[in-house]
């Protein structure tokens, strides 16, 4: 029988660690100078450097040093006054050295931490995240594997290396292990992977594209009976591509190991591989027997020594933390704690903040971001940020609401029509006719109609039933094709009826 | 008397992803047993007060800027390899997973 | 002409008495009647040579202004990459590889329009003593064939010593430059770690390789170490100064008012007899002229034979990695990209590579790597406080730079620990860092094979070693009437 999350929690907790890469957004890579444009064609982006050629030698780019500390400053950490490159050492094709140029014992920044914010029901709760390194390594080659039948590696006959990716600058961002989120795991490893995002983005440091790779997640859960000291066999998941897979592979895994602990069986400690269409993650190489990966101090680098001044200098550059800003969001606007949870949860805060910069009314463009359009995103499996409207689209909306020349019902054509891709509002508005009717001789034209046609609902009115006169309204609506302001049809009809 | 056994070089081979003969596997362990029993004398002067040397040069924060510089034409790169296709790296079937 | 210094050659071609095309074929003529012998080149890039010797005719008698050395041909060690051009490093790994950029030691003889008349053996990856590790068979010494040339750089050497080339790079980790100048009767320099860039250098122990300047004589080693030295922004490693005004010293070498500092660990057993005695016999030579010859001490330098065998293979072993037949180099084997990449290395590599891959993977492993890798860095630190301390009592360090004269190929081959001997004198410059030159000191007595004096200055003091290399040289070249190779056997004569 399957268990359920709830049976998990009754008897287990969880204890997380999260580890995140990021693709630093430089120009040249980070040991070479070549280019880092997504997206070229294959090894047109490569030199002896980056390819490992014999006799190459790498040169560290000074801005990847500079958004790594940026990077550790924002998450809290200390920056090394001293720290060094390491090899690490094993064979893939894709790595053309055989060993990756990264950071072992002497990271450029440790000890920091992330607070993020989960709803609960006891309301919204706080979670601290602490932050065990932030370091430097570089990226590996890309494969493609052929001849099997689903280009994955196994059954795959051969692969075909493209080395534009090589080279180029990754942080990784490690957590210590974290413990005390209980039920809560999988909302904290997403609130902290969304969290870490916003921070990266708001820094210009990467773009942070999970889709595309520039930002990835492994997360590693484990089990322990509830109130036991030893941590239980940790399973490492990759490939978690969205926000929502960090949540549903955390809750996965904390539901497979807690079947196999019920059963007597043990956890394996391996690499799992993140499924989006199933949500289930199955084994990759199994991790009992590590590789040693013989790490040393690179001989080719020298070691980094920021200085004083670099790092204040950084510091006095960091932009407004997103925790911060979404304080001032909130008092500004107004937003309860749960709506602004709302909000974050949906990712669409930034589209809303673009919407009230552009002069929208901020309850508006928060209702039509966090309704209309999350609601349609939802459905396409897609972010709201990746719907073909933008914030100028729905601020354009908004204003013509306000000045009463769309009702909510027609707004919401207009906003269906931009979604569709029939074009920007105005066009839409042109193209299909939308127009509130205000005018008040054509609305009395058609009450009249209504009331001519309706003559005993008219007299249920006349009499004091003021519910009634739903009916004719509705009439009204009809007539006009739905572009009279329902509000003012309503008022005009009770006032022709006596009941105003 | 150091002793790596046969098995040990295997091991290491391994690692090294070297496909040593059985010949080779029993020599190199007698080899080596001999060499680390000389080399391992460092251990004698090797106190915890010394720090340890990677370079032999005072030197500290060497960056280039971060700029674009010409790469490789593919041709030029794929120049030395073994088999290629599409402007590709042909390799033959890859076991392992990646790291 | 070809047995002149390559400053003497210099000079012709700017009189105008020969041109560069002249003079790099008699040198190619050369190589032919004695190359068979020898064995120092691997490649001989006829076509190459000869057209760039036309360009710097040209330019010449166009009036360009042109470097001191242009003109003059070179042989490069196997182990620099060349655009275009066969680079082997001396291994079946690398058959047939002609790399796609040049390295910056290349890039610099181009810009100077010295003449790149080709490649030279050497053991395989650099690992070795005596060039019998290279894939490709030995280089035989031009003193006697059947000798070994040293190694790893004993191509460069012999091609000096058989007047194939009057200048040549070569490269020094361990001594791989300066025990070849010492059996085949040459000069050759390892500069300060940093002194010559390595990007393009294919590395085997990073943290200790460097390329220097091999010639016949001192000065000719000063000019060419001025073209190839110097700043490189594509090496992190190295040094972001002037070159040390070598050609200046070597022009002006005396030793009056020097204190000389004889390193007593590096002499003693183990040492031939007449080695030490051309050494001794040196050390009079420099009082003669005016230096104060001191004794000092380095103790810790009994330990830098055992660290140099565990840093060197640990480094090494990661160096070698990328060697795995899916990029570059050969491919052998079927099955799975991992078969075929162990399969390859298996064949791609010697005996000696493996070896060190083998020791090095040990000593870098979880576990041991405090006891070992650690230690032995541990150990440099040591070293190198020796070095300071003993620096502090005298301007130069000395010592001979072999224990041997060139043993007879074969003779040593099954035994590690006696080939890993030759490097005794040499290894502790490479693990502090520091400049290491050897001059010459004449013929040895029981054997009539020449032995090496070697002279060691502070980090980024080349100049030193030039200064007082160019007085001994002088007064060596005077008490025996004629340059020591005069006395080498006449080779190609059948």
């Amino acid at each position: 029988m399957a268990l359920t999350y709830d049976d998990v929690i009754a008897k287990y907790e969880p204890v997380l660690g999260l580890e995140v890469h990021v693709e630093l957004g430089t120009e040249s890579k980070m040991f070479c100078g070549c280019n880092t444009v997504f997206g070229a064609e294959p090894n047109t982006q490569t030199c002896p450097i980056c390819l490992g050629l014999p006799g190459s030698l790498p040169v560290v780019n000074a801005k990847a040093i500079e958004y790594t500390i940026a990077i550790g400053l924002a998450l809290n950490c200390s920056i090394a006054p001293y720290s060094r490159f390491a090899r690490k050492n094993y064979f893939y094709p894709d790595m053309p050295k055989n060993f990756q140029t990264s950071q072992y014992d002497e990271p450029i920044c440790i000890n920091g931490y992330l607070d993020v914010t989960v709803d609960t029901e006891g309301g919204p709760r706080e979670f601290r995240i602490e932050i065990e390194r932030v370091h430097m390594e570089e990226d590996t080659g890309k494969s493609l594997h052929m001849g099997g039948s689903t280009g994955r590696i196994h059954g795959a006959d051969y692969s075909l290396l493209d080395y534009n990716r090589a080279g180029i600058p990754l942080v990784e961002i490690v957590t210590k292990v974290v413990t005390g989120t209980g039920k809560y795991a999988p909302e904290v490893a997403r609130a902290y992977v969304s969290e870490l995002r916003d921070i990266l983005r708001g820094l210009g440091v990467s773009d942070v594209k999970m889709e595309q790779g520039s930002l990835r997640c492994d997360a590693n859960v484990s089990l322990r009976l509830i109130g036991a000291d030893k941590l239980g066999t940790r399973s490492e998941t990759k490939n978690v591509n969205s926000l929502r897979s960090v949540e549903r592979a955390v809750r996965g895994e904390m539901i497979r190991h807690a079947e196999l602990l019920n059963k007597g069986e043990r956890v394996i400690q391996e690499t799992r591989h993140f499924h989006e269409d199933t949500g289930l993650t199955t084994p990759g190489r199994s991790k009992e027997q590590a590789e040693d990966y013989r790490y040393f101090p690179e001989p080719d680098l020298v070691p980094v020594a920021p200085s004083a001044e670099l790092i204040e200098k950084i510091r006095a550059t960091l932009p407004e933390k997103p925790s911060v800003r979404r304080k001032k969001l909130q008092e500004a606007w107004q937003v309860p704690d749960k709506e602004m949870a709302a909000m974050i949860n949906a990712d669409v805060l930034d589209l809303v903040e673009a919407t009230v910069k552009l002069g929208a009314d901020p309850t508006r463009a928060r209702g039509w971001w966090l309704g209309e359009i999350a609601r349609i995103a939802n459905e396409r499996g897609i972010g709201a940020a990746e719907m073909p409207i933008t914030p100028a689209d729905v601020a354009e909306v908004v204003s013509l609401i306000t000045s009463g020349e769309l009702t909510d019902k027609l707004a919401r054509q207009v906003i269906e029509g931009v979604i569709n891709g029939e074009g920007r509002p105005a066009e839409i508005i042109e193209k299909r006719g939308i127009k509130v009717v205000s005018d008040d001789s054509a609305l009395m034209a058609a009450i009249e109609k209504a009331i001519a046609a309706q003559p005993d609902v008219a007299e249920k009115v006349r009499n004091g039933h003021v519910p009634a006169a739903g009916a004719l309204i509705g009439a009204v609506m009809k007539e006009t094709k739905g572009q009279a302001d329902a509000a003012k049809v309503r008022e005009l009809l009770l006032k022709h009826l006596g009941q105003a | 008397m150091s002793n790596i056994s046969r098995d040990d070089v295997a091991n290491l081979a391994k690692l090294a992803r070297i496909d040593l003969s059985e010949d080779e596997l029993n020599h190199l362990s007698k080899e080596l047993s001999v060499i680390l029993d000389a080399v391992a004398r460092v251990q004698e002067v090797a106190s915890a007060d010394v720090p340890p040397t990677s370079h032999p040069l005072p030197l500290q924060n060497v960056f280039r800027v971060d700029e674009v510089r010409p790469s490789l034409t593919p041709s030029e790169a794929l120049s030395g390899a073994p088999a290629q296709e599409e402007q590709r790296f042909k390799v033959p079937q890859i076991l392992g997973e990646e790291q | 002409m070809i047995k002149n210094s390559a400053v003497e050659m210099a000079k012709a071609l700017s009189s105008n008495e020969i041109s560069s095309v002249e003079l790099t074929q008699a040198h190619l003529d050369q190589i032919s009647k004695v190359d068979t012998d020898v064995h120092a080149f691997l490649h001989v890039d006829s076509e190459g040579a000869l057209a760039q010797a036309r360009d710097v005719d040209a330019r010449r008698k166009a009036g360009e202004k042109l470097a001191p050395l242009a003109g003059v041909p070179l042989a490069l060690k196997d182990v620099l990459v060349q655009k275009g051009i066969p680079t082997t490093c001396g291994s079946k790994m690398l058959e047939g590889w002609r790399p796609p950029y040049d390295s910056t030691v290349v890039s610099r003889l181009k810009d100077n329009g010295i003449i790149i008349l080709g490649k030279t053996n050497m053991d395989e990856f650099a690992m070795g003593s005596s060039t019998e590790n290279s894939a490709y068979g030995p280089t035989h010494n031009p003193w006697d064939l059947a000798r070994i040339p040293g190694g790893s750089g004993g191509g460069s050497s012999a091609a000096l010593a058989a007047f194939e080339a009057p200048l040549a790079i070569g490269t020094d980790t361990g001594g791989s430059i300066r025990q070849p100048a010492a059996v085949t009767g040459t000069v050759g320099v390892k500069p300060t770690y940093g002194g010559v860039s390595r990007y393009g250098l294919v590395a085997f122990s990073s943290s200790l390789d460097q390329a220097g300047p091999c010639a016949r004589t001192v000065l000719d080693a000063a000019y060419l170490h001025e073209a190839i030295g110097g700043y490189d922004r594509m090496d992190s490693t190295s040094i972001n100064a002037p070159i040390p005004p070598v050609v200046e010293a070597a022009k002006n070498g005396n030793v009056k008012g020097m204190t000389i500092g004889v390193i007593k660990e590096l002499q003693g057993d183990g040492y031939q007899p007449g080695v030490l005695k051309l050494f001794n016999q040196s050390l009079e030579l420099l009082a003669s002229l005016g230096a104060e010859i001191v004794e000092v001490s380095c103790k810790y330098f009994d330990y830098a034979l055992a660290a140099y065998y565990l840093i060197a293979p640990s480094e090494c072993s990661s160096n070698l990695a990328r060697f795995d037949a899916m990029r570059y180099g050969i491919r052998v084997g079927e099955g799975s990209a991992e078969e075929v990449m162990s399969a390859t290395r298996q064949q791609g590599f010697g005996r000696e590579v493996k070896r060190r891959i083998i020791l090095g993977t040990y000593a870098l492993s979880s576990g041991y790597y405090d006891a070992y890798y650690g230690s032995a860095q541990k150990v440099r630190t040591l070293i190198s406080r020796d070095f300071e301390a003993a620096f502090a009592k005298a301007d130069v360090l000395v010592s001979p730079t072999a224990p041997t004269t060139a043993f007879k190929i074969g003779e040593k081959a099954n035994d590690p620990i006696a080939m890993y001997l030759n490097d005794i004198a040499t290894i502790p410059t490479n693990l502090a860092g520091i400049g290491g030159m050897s001059i010459p000191s004449g013929l040895a007595e029981e054997d009539g094979l020449p032995a090496g004096f070697q002279i060691m200055a502070p980090a980024m003091k080349d100049d030193r070693m030039y200064q007082v290399g160019s007085a001994l040289e002088a007064a060596l070249l005077s008490k025996w009437g004629k340059p020591i190779l005069d006395n080498a056997p006449s080779l190609g004569a059948r």
